[in-house]
């Protein structure tokens, strides 16, 4: 599966004019609020009748203005989560899982609703009005009833946006199951950097209606040029590795591109894989090896670029063939006279692991 | 307890109006939509037209309704020759005169219910292949369902107590267009009729307490429905 989404509209005020592509696994559709996200998406679903665009979504064209081509919305087969969920308030949760189950072209039987509900823990929910659920519940049946219409491609807006932090910890893990089992691909729209390095697999950073970067998350995340599209404060890197052993001491070895990390016990078999983040904040670097250091984690690196923003400078290293990004200060830049090119030693404070799905 | 005229004028009152609020729903229902969905130039006229009879003097729109549907008025007689329906001067000219009258109480509930109704909820049926019959069929009908029982209700409480527009149009016979506020009014014409009309004016304050409890509670259950 692949998509090729290209859209123009003149809002009153706000232009949208935006092209990229989607491979298969999650997409991010990462930026600021107004950005033009929503917009995008509810084009893809057909709720918003572009005035130029094209889309072709696995080989099949839903969209093109020149070709006079609209399919519309009932006809896409394009799921859609909102960010209010949208439950049908007059049914239970069972006939809103159904509803687009039963309009589907090649409905899907009881086996995969059955897997459906055990997939989002939706079972003993089944029978209560919307009204009786919690905000994550109602998340978590719209995304199942979205999935059950057996979408082509499967559209969030912010899914976890009106939700506090627990329930946000709630709905992450069956997403990330979700995305796991690669059954459908995925636009994920978020403002949120943390949201985004934990499911995406490529992201597109739109700015003022704009696509101002996109990549696979690995390469653009620690890229230099993504801060200044995307205007996040808090970034860095997120890292592909893999689970080397555990020590004797409580601690686990993971392997990545650039070398070995030590964190904290992760629940995992050796050899699994996870996705590992490290915030250039937490990055700190050293002209020499340090020995006598408390941080676990001190990996020798070659600097690739430098970017100097107000008092701060990013800094993008090479390790291997991963990349890492520090943030420093410029004093200390111009202290230890960095340059592309030198050789230095990040001192890794803090890491996240992520794919913990074992602790479910 | 009650007299055999009695019992008539309020059988005849019950059944005049339930025909009338049941023949004018579908109506009321497509009106409301139109006017709910619908952008044209002209609108606030149409509007305003639908309005009309809420501010008509009721004498009036029986007297229209006689020019129209009387047997020789252009309505009236066709009617007769093609489909035998007859209204003049019998029942079911009363129940037309009423719900004409209380049109208006519909379309102002429907439409309330139907413009108060979240857009995004039939966004997302379409996304999930439901087409417009679908949708208005599965979400728009049911989730409008206390702003229509409303709208029936509230009419329905009106045409008990139609009185200028029957009068005129159908005339005031008994057992047949001799509603319960037209029985009272025949009452108070008649020497001697004043504790006749006390009795029939206690009998319509209570039909009137016992239609607005069987609203309220109506109108829990179908607000219970939707989740409210």
């Amino acid at each position: 599966m692949s998509a090729e989404i290209s859209l123009y509209h003149q809002f009153s005020g706000f232009a949208l004019d935006a092209q990229f592509r989607m491979e298969k696994g999650v997409t991010a559709l990462f930026g600021p609020s107004g950005a033009g996200k929503t917009s995008v998406v509810n084009a893809i679903a057909g709720l918003l009748k572009p005035q130029k665009g094209r889309i072709v979504i696995g080989g099949r064209t839903l969209l093109d203005t020149d070709a006079r081509v609209s399919v519309p919305a009932h006809a896409r087969r394009i799921g859609y989560v909102f960010q209010d969920a949208r439950l049908f308030p007059h049914m239970s949760v069972e006939n809103n899982l159904r509803f687009g189950l039963r309009r589907a072209e090649n409905p899907a039987g009881e086996s995969e609703f059955a897997h459906i509900v055990e997939l989002l823990g939706l079972g003993h929910l089944l029978a209560r009005k919307p009204a009786k659920l919690s905000g994550g519940e109602k998340g978590r049946v719209a995304l199942g009833r979205a999935l059950l219409a057996a979408p082509r491609l499967l559209l969030l807006d912010e899914p976890l946006a009106a939700l506090d932090a627990a329930r946000k910890s709630e709905i992450l893990p069956y997403l990330e199951r979700l995305r796991d089992e690669a059954r459908v691909p995925m636009l994920y729209v978020s403002h949120s950097l943390d949201e985004v390095t934990r499911l995406a697999d490529s992201v597109v950073v739109m700015r003022d209606g704009r696509v101002a970067a996109k990549g696979p998350v690995f390469d653009l995340i620690s890229d230099l040029e993504f801060a200044a599209a995307s205007g996040v404060e808090s970034y860095g890197a997120v890292l592909d590795a893999s689970v080397a052993s555990h020590r004797g001491d409580g601690l686990s070895v993971l392997s990545f591109a650039g070398g070995a990390l030590v964190v904290g016990r992760v629940p995992k078999e050796p050899g699994a894989r996870l996705r590992v983040r490290i915030r250039a904040e937490d990055v700190m670097l050293a002209l020499e090896e340090p020995e006598a250091i408390s941080a676990n984690n001190v990996i020798p690196t070659k600097i690739a670029a430098i970017r100097q923003e107000a008092g701060h400078a990013d800094v993008q290293l090479e390790a291997g063939a991963a990349k890492l990004v520090a943030r420093i200060t410029q004093a200390s830049l111009v202290r230890l006279g960095l340059a592309p090119g030198a050789r230095v030693f990040a001192i890794v404070k803090s890491v996240t692991v992520d794919r913990n799905t074992e602790d479910l | 307890m009650l007299t055999e005229p009695e019992i008539q004028a309020l059988l005849l009152s019950l059944r005049v109006s339930l025909v009338a609020v049941a023949a004018a729903l579908p109506f009321a229902l497509a009106a409301s939509v139109w006017l709910a969905r619908a952008r044209f130039a002209g609108k606030a006229l149409v509007e305003g037209a639908f309005t009309l009879p809420l501010v008509l003097p009721p004498v009036v729109i029986g007297y229209l309704l006689l020019l129209a549907f009387g047997t020789r008025g252009p309505l009236g007689a066709w009617l007769l020759a093609h489909l035998g329906i007859r209204f003049a001067f019998n029942w079911k000219g009363a129940a037309l005169a009423s719900a004409i009258v209380t049109f208006p109480f519909q379309v102002r509930a429907i439409r309330l219910a139907l413009e108060a109704m979240d857009r995004g909820l039939s966004e997302a049926a379409e996304t999930l292949g439901a087409r417009a019959l679908d949708r208005f069929v599965n979400l728009t009908l049911p989730l409008a369902l206390p702003g229509i029982l409303a709208g029936a209700i509230t009419a329905f409480a009106a045409s008990l107590g139609e009185f200028g527009a029957i009068i005129t149009f159908v005339s005031n016979i008994p057992g047949e267009t001799r509603t319960l506020p037209l029985a009272i009014y025949n009452a108070l014409e008649t020497p001697g009729g004043d504790l006749e009309a006390a009795r029939l004016s206690a009998l319509s304050i209570a039909l009137a307490l016992f239609g607005v409890a069987l609203a309220a509670f109506a109108q829990r259950r179908a607000a219970r429905s939707i989740g409210r």
